[in-house]
């Protein structure tokens, strides 16, 4: 009987013992240093502009960091994390602003300038290859200013009556 | 002739074509660079001058508070920016407490702390350290600090009965004499 009850105590023991492994392998092994960078690198915090959160040596962006790491070992997504950062700080921590309000200059004025600037060179080119056209046509011998301005041809008129009385 | 005479005049039609695009090229340019003249004064704008009412905003506590304007009414304020990876914050954290604790049973003074850019587990810890008991939340957004236009931390801001900013202070207050002196003058006999 007794050897019955501890053989029943120990199963239950090992069965518990099963049951607390496979909790704990369910949950998210902790988060290697490149997992947190992946995400860190496309955020900056407000305190060191312009230097990305997996480089900034601050106090401030090593507890970020922090966050981060807990957040994933926590099961978060990288969106999930990217927009709980925007939540508690702001858009400003985002790399790239989001499309949005005036934020939408950002996307399109780059190639509205583009497209713009290639439109006046190419203006700019035609203009100037019309007059090295218009130089050749008038060089050549047989042209006659008169044939293409007719005031000209006026003038070359009277011109030539002038000739002709003297 | 006649054929390169029609070649060679534009109908006022065709003219007026391009002088549109231009007008409107010129529009978009003259209005983005409007758009970056007003942020880049907005930027270097600096804090919210005193004399000029100060801005309102609802803070939530870390332990889950709504304070709102209608809190703040009638009250002499004053706005502590701070964080916890923040050293000066350190040096002004237990003056700004004692100073709490000497005005708070008049009932018409109301001290809080506004978290900037920190993690909610290192604040908690930061208002333990220094046993913090006035009201504390983070600055979600940033919201608060833009409105203040705050360039750091610690800044503190001293609001009087009526809402006007009454004195500000982008540094750490060296004593709890500062501190009073800047409350003193707004309260009431």
């Amino acid at each position: 009987m007794i050897n019955k009850k501890f053989l029943f105590s120990i199963g239950l023991t090992l069965l518990y013992g099963l049951f607390l492994a496979s909790v704990v392998s369910a949950q998210q092994p902790t988060p290697s240093d490149d997992q947190v960078n992946a995400i860190a690198k496309q955020l900056y915090c407000p305190v060191c502009e312009n230097i990305p959160l997996d480089v900034c040596p601050t106090t401030a962006c090593a507890q970020w960091r922090e966050l981060i790491r807990q957040k994933l070992s926590e099961g978060w997504t990288e969106q999930q994390i990217k927009d709980y950062f925007v939540q508690q700080y702001g858009d400003r921590v985002l790399g790239t602003p989001p499309a949005k309000g005036i934020n939408w200059l950002v996307y399109l004025v780059p190639p509205i300038a583009i497209l713009a600037g290639a439109f006046i060179l190419f203006r700019a080119i035609r203009a100037w290859r019309r007059p090295i056209q218009g130089e050749n046509l008038a060089s050549t011998p047989d042209d006659n200013p008169a044939d293409t301005d007719p005031a000209q041809d006026e003038y070359i008129h009277r011109m030539e009556e002038e000739v002709r009385k003297r | 002739m006649s054929d390169n005479t029609t070649d060679t005049t534009e109908t006022p039609a065709q003219k007026a074509k391009p002088r549109w695009g231009r007008i409107l090229a010129w529009i978009a340019l003259f209005a983005l660079l409007i758009v970056v003249m007003l942020v880049l004064l907005q930027k270097q704008q600096g804090p919210v001058a005193i004399g000029q009412k100060a801005p309102t905003f609802t803070l939530t506590t870390f332990d889950g508070q709504e304070i709102d304007p209608t809190d703040m009414a009638g009250k002499v304020v004053l706005v502590n920016f701070w964080a916890s990876w923040c050293k000066p914050c350190e040096q002004e954290a237990a003056d700004l407490e004692s100073v709490w604790r000497f005005y708070q049973p008049r009932g018409d003074v109301l001290f809080l702390g506004i978290a900037w850019t920190d993690t909610e587990k290192a604040s908690l810890e930061y208002i333990d350290k220094f046993d913090i008991t006035y009201p504390n939340g983070p600055d979600l957004g940033t919201s608060i600090s833009q409105s203040y236009r705050t360039t750091g931390v610690p800044e503190t801001y001293v609001i009087d009965k009526n809402g006007n900013l009454a004195a500000l202070k982008l540094s750490p207050f060296t004593s709890q004499a500062e501190i009073k002196a800047a409350i003193d003058p707004l309260l009431g006999p």
